[in-house]
């Protein structure tokens, strides 16, 4: 095996590990840090890809900003262990337990006979080192992707807005 | 093949620059405890001593250690015992790891292999940091929430929504340089910055930045939670804020990683806005050429050294100076005034480039 082999395992198992226990802890706080984990293996993941920009952005965005809101939101309410997560077996939870089941069983047929995590650089006939690099990033961004990147620019800005009118008290 | 003299002198870099700083926080609180004696007048610690040698009270750290490893461990009964643990550790982690892109002196070439002084010239550079630094909030924050104590909790959110607010202002007053040294990565700007302005004022990012500069340490003194802006654990009103409950070593830990932030914060003030290792007006290939290659690196290395410890000491000199803000106007200042000057100095910034 490859270093890049090694570490796509070890980075891929620490992930899916985790992003189990998000969903098994009782304590809510565990969850977030978890899932922080979870986050951290996948920017390891972008850079075993040579993407290192996506790898930066995914720490500062997902795991340094967001999840920094969702602790101090569960730290303010202050759950505790919740008592209501132990209710009987609804049909509900059968169905979601079919259907989760029948994903993880398609995602594992389309995927796992020809997958090859030492394939899994960049195409040949690129430097590893421009492919996901900054500078690749904006200029793909600011010549051929310029029209979405500013729709979404837009977009975000609308939702800014609309959260400080929601959050504006009557006066 | 595998590049063994390679691997071992990055991994002899990693360690050297990592034993230099985390030696330079005993220092630093040394330099903290005589200089606020200094300036409020008093003498400061200059008893400890080693068989009557005191250096200047230089001696008082180890007795410091010495006391912080002694003393008892102490967790209280309410605290959630595993995520208190873990909270000093997941506050020092990365305080520990944000010098890795920081160049320290000019390229080394010793017999035909050319030495990055920089344990990692990464090509997302200052991202890194970034990524780095929005991290520290963690462990103030589970250090806050985990020992189960008002003061803490609230030292805890008070540090989560500065971290937060400050973070913003911190990317934004830098992007300036970026755009104007064209470049993310640390080693490309202090290089953009040897050249000289006019002919006569060395290109720092000071000079070509102003307000940035101002903008970028207002918000890494917020970012290191140093007064005024040591909300988090502001003593008369939260006891000490989110580390409360710690004792010995863990709040030693505590101390340490605050310190490092600091080193880190006058780390990258020098790199972005002071020429990082160029001493102005000498060329680094002229000075090479003149006094040899080791030399030359001394030199550099000297420089920014020299540069780092002033902006250490503004640090220490400005605790002691001003007072704390209020919460409020600790927020209002980041969000309606730090945060909408750096977007017109990024304005202004790209108008004055798009027609030069």
């Amino acid at each position: 095996m490859t270093g890049v082999a090694i570490a796509f395992w070890v980075l891929a198992a620490v992930a899916v590990l985790c992003s189990l226990l998000v969903i098994t802890s009782r304590n809510p706080v565990a969850s977030v840090l978890y899932l922080v984990v979870t986050f951290f293996c996948l920017a390891g993941l972008f850079v075993t890809l040579h993407s290192h920009f996506l790898a930066a952005i995914q720490v500062i965005v997902y795991a340094g900003a967001i999840m920094v809101l969702f602790l101090f939101v569960v730290m303010l309410l202050n759950l505790g262990t919740p008592q209501w997560f132990d209710v009987a077996t609804t049909p509900l939870k059968a169905v979601a337990l079919v259907l989760g089941i029948g994903f993880v069983g398609a995602l594992a047929a389309a995927g796992v006979g020809d997958f090859e995590p030492s394939a899994t650089g960049p195409a040949a006939g690129v430097h590893p080192d421009v492919l996901g690099s900054t500078e690749a990033i904006a200029t793909a961004l600011y010549s051929a992707y310029y029209l979405p990147f500013l729709v979404t620019a837009l977009l975000l800005l609308v939702a800014m807005v609309g959260a400080v009118v929601l959050a504006r008290r009557e006066r | 093949m595998t590049d063994w003299t390679g691997i071992g002198i990055s991994l002899l870099k990693a360690f050297l620059v990592f034993f230099g700083v985390v030696n330079v926080v005993p220092i630093l609180v040394w330099a903290e405890r005589r200089g606020s004696a200094f300036i409020q007048h008093r003498l400061g610690p200059n008893r400890v001593n080693i068989a009557g040698i005191t250096l200047f009270g230089l001696v008082q750290p180890l007795a410091d250690v010495v006391k912080f490893i002694w003393k008892e461990d102490y967790v209280p009964s309410h605290a959630n015992r595993a995520f208190y643990v873990l909270a000093p550790v997941m506050l020092l982690i990365p305080a520990a790891m944000t010098f890795a892109v920081i160049p320290f002196a000019d390229d080394l070439v010793i017999a035909g292999r050319t030495i990055k002084m920089q344990v990692a010239d990464l090509n997302v550079g200052i991202l890194y940091v970034f990524a780095l630094t929005s991290l520290a909030v963690y462990g103030i924050v589970l250090a806050g929430w985990s020992s189960n104590n008002k003061y803490s909790l609230l030292g805890a959110i008070r540090s989560s929504a500065q971290m937060i607010s400050y973070e913003l202002a911190l990317g934004l007053s830098v992007v300036g340089i970026l755009m104007i040294y064209a470049s993310v990565q640390l080693d490309d700007i202090v290089r953009g910055q040897g050249e000289l302005l006019f002919g006569i004022l060395p290109k720092w990012g000071v000079v070509t930045q102003p307000v940035a500069f101002f903008l970028f340490l207002a918000a890494i003194f917020a970012e290191s939670n140093r007064l005024p802006f040591d909300l988090p654990e502001a003593e008369n009103e939260l006891v000490v804020g989110y580390h409360t409950e710690y004792s010995a070593m863990k709040f030693a830990i505590f101390f340490m990683a605050e310190y490092m932030a600091m080193v880190t914060g006058a780390m990258l003030i020098v790199t972005l806005f002071f020429g990082g290792w160029q001493i102005p007006w000498v060329e680094s290939a002229e000075l090479k050429a003149t006094v040899g290659e080791i030399p030359a690196f001394l030199l550099q290395l000297g420089a920014f050294s020299a540069k780092v410890l002033f902006f250490l000491w503004l640090f220490i000199w400005v605790r002691w100076t001003l007072p704390r803000f209020r919460y409020d106007q600790l927020m209002r200042l980041g969000w309606k005034a730090i945060l909408p000057l750096a977007l017109a100095n990024l304005f202004v910034t790209g108008i004055v480039l798009y027609f030069t």
